[in-house]
């Protein structure tokens, strides 16, 4: 009975860098003072990107394979324990 | 086989209202339109009294209709709605997005002339206008056939090889409201012909994450639509299928794609759709009493357009005259349209006249019709044939313009 | 119970890193953070906008959430379809719309309203970046008075509308305006909607960079200071009850207005009469706030 005709539909699939390695974005890199940082995780809530996580040692940790390096964390960091970087060629 | 079920008297659109029932649609996302509109009160009415377990969503337009139409349906039931003319034309956008997220909704589009002004008078203008919107179009000539093929249809379009939406079209007033009398099959009967609906490709679910529809590059479109046209295609062999199918069970076949009257003799070939065509039969009648050999060829499916079965009908005739009911404006009839293309490339292939007609409800008899076929076949014995297409009942100081020398294609 | 920064960062939330959307996006913002509120028990449906794009391109997808794309007009109608055939399914699943301004107070607004009107058990969900963005910056109905758009090169001469108010005034069970520069405000009011049944809207000040010309590490920051120069107040409406959700202390407009391009130019007079119109709504909304209902 079946034709077995192929329905072709826009069924898309999640996917961390759905957009590709959204780090190459990035023009400056935001990097943690740990010695400042106090872990009140607000950088975490504020990434748009949602890039940021708990490292092992129990410090914000930022995956720079997708940071788009917005500076977002920087700014509201209540330490400013967060630089933000230039990064190199 | 023995036909059960129980006789009524009611109109097209109560026809339309019990197949919806008897089909046991989940969501009937509903707003009114001149003829339709008793379609969506009786649905109204039916869940209101408990007779069908349905949800009605009394929208605020036809775009909303649709769109709500295609939410059910994602998140995986059957739905149906039903609409007509400037209801119809209001929804083109979504109509698209209906057919291209390949959703098989079912919808009752009672044709109606196009505004301005208003009429609320028949022609074909509304369906055929949105002809490349994805929906598989079946055009329809009695109450009965209106009731059979909703049923049939929904088979068909939910056919993992097809999922595209369906309109059956049915001629306003003519078919909307008129009393014929309808074989109401019964409910354990249908069930058994129509299963419950389970999306076999997709449908929104929170335990399957996927995102559908963002952005597919031009690597990746082409072929969705090509997808979209083989299915189209694909349902050809169904509608006939199901056809069969529905014959076995409910004793009554109406045609497949097509529908055939008289023609294995036929030297010359009326093509028509809708109530034209049931006039159309009696104009065969007539002509071969007079001693003319001509047969019908009903045109049900307009979407997929069953064009093997037509040019096998058509080719090697005298002559075919197609009858329209709407203009595709400078190019003619859009079954004409569609049948040249059928013939187009093959041997045997016969003069075509295409007559425009009806438009906004003009009445178009079976005298009508013979008149033309006759002065088709006219043309075409006498080498007159000169135009791609004729306007046919135009008033006679208009027709005087119309047939005139400096009037052109 | 209001949500702690330890409650949101149990949920996963739907959005994953590496999505096409703009660096400091306001809009993604927004969504990760209801996203996490909202929980697994969710379908979106999302209408022409920023957010189409922001998902990035078939065959993936940055939203890890069930999510239908609808034509602009339609994403109230469509959410209303998949609302009532769960209904008939006995599921009970949050659905969602996800909007921006454009699709919900320009083309969106017929079928919005006849949702609401309906009480379709959904949530409508505007972010608000205050212009058509997808299309390159053009102004919409919620466009602010005097601000650059490439439709408005010189500046908005028309009063955004308050769609917030009109919603109310189709008396839902909840509104509620937010903003991505108070996240526990906003993540509050999304656990109080999911809680609630019914049509439920909440409109979302959410930040744009590209087109508001802001600086993009202060998507943020200039969120904030909508809400505390009162150019953004945060209120809710539940069963017909106002409250300001968030009472700072009053910054000058100016501030807020300095950080964005959009609004560059502006002379002391023109930014006085749009101090005098932040300073009406706010006194309006302390009115509210007295009465037993608003609508
Ligand atoms: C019927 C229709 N008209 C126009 C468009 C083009 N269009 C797509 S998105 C958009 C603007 C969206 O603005 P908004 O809703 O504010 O979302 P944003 O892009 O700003 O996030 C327009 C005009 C369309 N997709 N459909
Ligand atoms: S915002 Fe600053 S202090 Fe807080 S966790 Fe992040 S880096 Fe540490
Ligand atoms: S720079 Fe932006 S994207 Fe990168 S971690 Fe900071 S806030 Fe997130
Ligand atoms: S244009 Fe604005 S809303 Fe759109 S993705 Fe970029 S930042 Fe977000
Ligand atoms: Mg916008």
């Amino acid at each position: 009975m079946g034709l077995g005709v192929p329905i072709i539909i826009p069924v898309s699939k999640p996917s961390k860098g759905a957009a590709g390695k959204t780090g190459l974005w990035r023009v400056e890199r935001p990097v943690v003072d740990e010695d400042k940082c106090i872990k009140c995780w607000l950088c975490w809530l504020y990434c748009p990107e949602d890039v940021i996580t708990e490292g092992p040692n129990g410090f914000p940790q930022i995956d720079y394979t997708f940071c788009k390096g917005c500076g977002v964390c920087a700014d509201v960091c209540p330490t400013k324990a967060i630089q933000m970087i230039k990064e190199e060629e | 086989m023995a036909v059960e079920g129980t006789w009524e008297i009611i109109t097209g659109n109560h026809a339309a209202a019990i197949a919806a029932k008897l089909a046991r649609v989940k969501v009937v996302p509903a707003y009114p339109i001149t003829p339709q509109t008793t379609i969506v009160e009786y649905i109204a009415s039916f869940i209101e009294s408990g007779h069908m377990d349905a949800e009605y969503i009394r929208v605020e337009s036809e775009h909303s209709a649709m769109a709500a139409a295609i939410g059910a349906s994602a998140a995986g039931v059957r739905a149906f709605t039903a609409t007509a003319s400037q209801g119809l034309l209001l929804m083109s956008e979504v109509l698209h997005w209906a057919a291209g997220s390949r959703l098989p909704i079912g919808m009752a589009v009672v044709n109606r002339a196009v505004g301005p002004p208003w009429n609320i008078h028949v022609d074909h203008q509304d369906t055929m206008s949105q002809r490349d919107t994805g929906w598989l179009q079946v055009y329809i000539s009695s109450n009965q056939e209106v009731l059979d093929t909703i049923l049939m249809m929904y088979k068909v379009a939910e056919h993992p090889d097809v999922l595209l939406p369906f309109m059956v079209c049915l001629d306003g007033f003519v078919l909307s409201h008129t009393y014929m009398p309808v074989n109401i099959p019964r409910q354990e009967e249908v069930d058994e012909f129509l299963p419950e609906y389970s999306p076999p490709h997709w449908k929104l679910d929170p335990e399957n994450p996927i995102t559908f529809g963002n952005l597919a590059l031009p690597d990746e479109y082409q072929e969705m639509r090509w997808s979209m046209d083989l299915s189209m295609r694909r349902a050809l062999d169904l509608i006939e299928d199901v056809a069969e199918e529905f014959f076995q069970k409910f004793g009554r076949y109406h045609g497949g794609a097509t529908w055939k009257y008289k023609v294995e003799d036929a030297d010359y070939i009326i093509v028509t759709a809708g109530t034209m065509a049931s006039e159309a039969e009696v104009a065969v009648d007539e002509l071969r009493e007079e001693g003319m050999k001509v047969g019908l060829l009903k045109v049900r499916a307009f979407r997929p357009f069953p064009h093997r079965d037509v040019a096998e009908v058509l080719q090697d005739r005298k002559g075919v005259v197609i009858i329209d009911r709407s203009i595709a404006f400078s190019s003619g009839g859009p079954i004409g349209i569609e049948v040249r293309s059928s013939l187009y490339n093959r041997s045997g292939s016969p003069p075509i006249a295409n007559y425009v007609t009806g438009l906004g409800g003009r009445d178009i008899t079976y005298e009508d019709i013979a008149r033309m076929t006759k002065d088709g076949i006219g043309r075409i014995t006498s080498d007159r044939l000169r135009r791609p297409y004729y306007w046919y009942k135009l008033k006679p100081e208009y027709e005087k313009i119309e047939l005139s020398e400096e009037v052109r294609l | 119970m209001t949500l702690t920064i330890h409650d949101l960062r149990k949920e996963p939330g739907s959005y994953l890193p590496g999505s096409a959307a703009c660096p400091g996006c306001g809009a993604t913002l927004a969504f990760r953070i209801a996203s996490r509120v909202l929980g697994p028990n969710t379908v979106y449906v999302v209408p022409a906008s920023c957010f189409s794009v922001i998902q990035s391109p078939f065959p993936k997808s940055a939203i890890s959430a069930p999510l239908y794309n609808i034509a602009f007009p339609a994403a109230a109608a469509t959410a209303s379809g998949v609302y009532r055939a769960y209904k008939m399914l006995g599921r009970d699943v949050n659905v969602v719309v996800w909007a921006g301004d454009g699709g919900t107070v320009d083309i969106g607004i017929q079928a919005l309203s006849g949702a609401a009107e309906r009480g379709e058990d959904i949530i409508y969900v505007c972010y608000d970046n205050e212009a058509y963005m997808n299309t390159g910056i053009q102004r919409s109905g919620a466009t602010p008075l005097m601000a650059w758009t490439k439709t408005t090169p010189t500046g908005k001469r028309e009063m955004p509308k308050d769609m917030p108010m009109i919603v109310a005034a189709h008396r839902v069970p909840y509104v509620a305006t937010a903003s991505v520069g108070y996240p526990f405000d906003l993540a509050n009011k999304f656990e109080k909607a999911k809680k609630m049944k019914g049509f439920r809207y909440i409109h979302i000040f959410s930040t744009c960079p590209p087109g508001w010309n802001s600086p993009v590490s202060k998507t943020a920051e200039v969120a904030k200071l909508a809400v505390d120069t009162y150019f953004w107040p945060l209120y809710e409406i539940e069963n017909g009850k106002l409250r300001i959700t968030v009472k700072p202390r009053k910054r000058p407009l100016k501030e807020f207005l300095e950080l964005q391009d959009r609004f560059r130019g502006l002379s002391d007079e023109q930014i006085e009469e749009l101090e005098k119109i932040v300073m009406e709504k706010w006194n309006f909304l302390l009115h509210l706030e007295k009465s037993e209902r608003v609508f």
